[in-house]
């Protein structure tokens, strides 16, 4: 429980409110870098982002983020929490600003929403999806701990996460459509909505990722 | 089932204190912010917003520590608006801890900031507040114009039509005032809430008037609105947050238990 928390920093917005809910939720110590060495003694590591994907991908890839991602997720093993743009950063490609590849850890595909979106009965639902909405565990994961099936979490975003492994589906969230809400792979769990922002539910998710030895 | 209608508590704040004025005149003293922002996250609000009313350099100082302490312990979204005029304030508000800001005034003067600012920090933390006054045609047809400076400027801008511009321009969500309904808990004025709401495809937050729970349910059921905003029925204790959302709740809107 506890330890260091690297949360990788590419300059991509603000990451105080993850820090904060990190240290909140019992972190000894939290580390906002890109720093490869300072990361290298982390215990967990936090691969967040805010923002449009082009500025992102164009951002890890010349901080060199992308390499310091595969070394800590495949070298050395460690907890992995990819959060929102962070978890469609993982995928293999984003609709968005016209089409950007990503870093294909995870094969699939970032879709946009639609316009126009409609729910079951055909009303219309507004683009971004933003706010608290139920997320569905599709497989049970140590993440998943004290937290109640179908527990609500904040989202903010348009475009969505659509894996080509289903057996990864840790979560899923309806919007329009059926997305993915949560992956989980080995050492890794992405999330699309945002846990530090996401009151007891998100805590508590936070809480079970820093006391999580990566395995399931 | 599927994403739930949010409940806003709104806090004013000039010179590192919550105010609450009717008309925006009339001030009030309703506490202090962080205390007060942390007492709605135990709540369970869905967000917070923030906006500043100061005037003064030393009070935008002031704004900034006050979002820094907030931001350190209330983990539910928190919008910052008020004074923002450039992207290197938006910048600040967001490294304050931020989660979204909301841009008013300078919106008119300048739209390309809405651009500009969505282009760099994404839409999603981009909201543009409107505040809006009934101004009805000859014929006598509703219709809505946009004011400033807390209401006493017009601008000839039409509402409906600057909600779908800023919509374009890349806001994320769209913060509704009206100017004739604030402070006097008379309900919101349902009328420009629709038209705003049927013409943007993004969230918009109904704000101004709110006196009772039945005026939140009228918001969302009438108003179409994504988001309630409400200040003064929470500030001074007459309603807490999960009442609201229980007498929501039980007039079949989702929300967030």
């Amino acid at each position: 429980m506890g330890g260091i928390v690297a949360v990788i920093d590419y300059g991509m917005g603000n990451l105080h409110s993850v820090a904060s809910a990190l240290q909140h939720v019992g972190a000894d110590k939290v580390l906002v870098t890109h720093d490869a060495e300072l990361i290298r003694t982390a215990d967990h590591v936090v691969f967040p982002g805010v923002g449009a994907i082009r500025d992102c991908m164009a951002e890890i890839r010349r901080l060199k983020c992308d390499e310091l991602l595969l070394d800590v997720l495949t070298e050395q093993h460690k907890p992995v929490l990819a959060i929102c743009v962070g978890m469609q950063a993982l995928m293999s490609h984003s609709q968005e600003n016209g089409g950007v590849d990503c870093l294909d850890i995870i094969p699939g595909e970032v879709r946009f929403f639609g316009n126009p979106l409609l729910d079951a009965e055909g009303g219309r639902l507004k683009v971004p999806h933003m706010g608290w909405n139920q997320v569905h565990q599709v497989s049970a994961h140590p993440l998943w701990s004290g937290i109640e099936d179908n527990s609500r979490f904040y989202f903010v975003h348009s475009y969505y996460v659509d894996a080509v492994d289903r057996k990864l589906l840790a979560g899923s969230v309806q919007y329009g459509v059926s997305a993915d809400a949560a992956l989980a792979r080995d050492n890794l769990f992405a999330v699309q909505f945002h846990p530090e922002k996401s009151h007891t539910a998100g805590l508590q998710l936070l809480r079970n990722f820093i006391s999580w030895n990566g395995q399931c | 089932m599927g994403l739930a209608k949010r409940i806003i508590p709104c806090l004013d704040v000039e010179n590192g204190r919550v105010v609450k004025g009717v008309n925006f005149v009339d001030i009030r003293d309703a506490g202090d912010p962080v205390e007060i922002a942390r007492r709605y996250n135990e709540q369970g609000a869905d967000e917070i917003t923030f906006l500043d009313i100061t005037a003064s350099h030393e009070g935008r100082d002031t704004t900034v520590h006050t979002v820094e302490k907030i931001a350190e312990q209330v983990f539910i979204p928190l919008t910052v608006g008020g004074g923002i005029r450039a992207v290197e304030d938006i910048r600040t508000m967001l490294n304050a801890g931020a989660d979204k800001v909301a841009i008013n005034t300078a919106a008119i003067h300048t739209p390309e900031l809405v651009r500009e600012a969505a282009q760099r920090f994404g839409s999603q933390c981009i909201v543009v507040a409107i505040d809006a006054k009934r101004v009805d045609d000859v014929d006598g047809a509703p219709r809505w114009e946009i004011f400033t400076h807390g209401g006493r400027k017009p601008t000839g801008i039409d509402a409906v039509a600057w909600a779908k511009k800023m919509a374009d321009f890349g806001a994320g969500e769209i913060l509704l005032t009206s100017m004739d309904r604030d402070g006097t808990k008379n309900g919101f004025e349902l009328g420009v809430t629709r038209a705003v709401t049927d013409a943007v495809e993004i969230p918009v937050i109904a704000s101004g008037g709110v006196g009772t729970l039945d005026h939140l349910v009228d918001g969302v059921l009438l108003g179409g609105a994504d988001a309630v905003l409400a200040a003064s029925i929470f500030h001074f204790g007459e309603f807490t947050v999960p009442e609201a959302k229980a007498y929501m709740s039980a007039r079949g809107i989702e929300v967030r238990l």
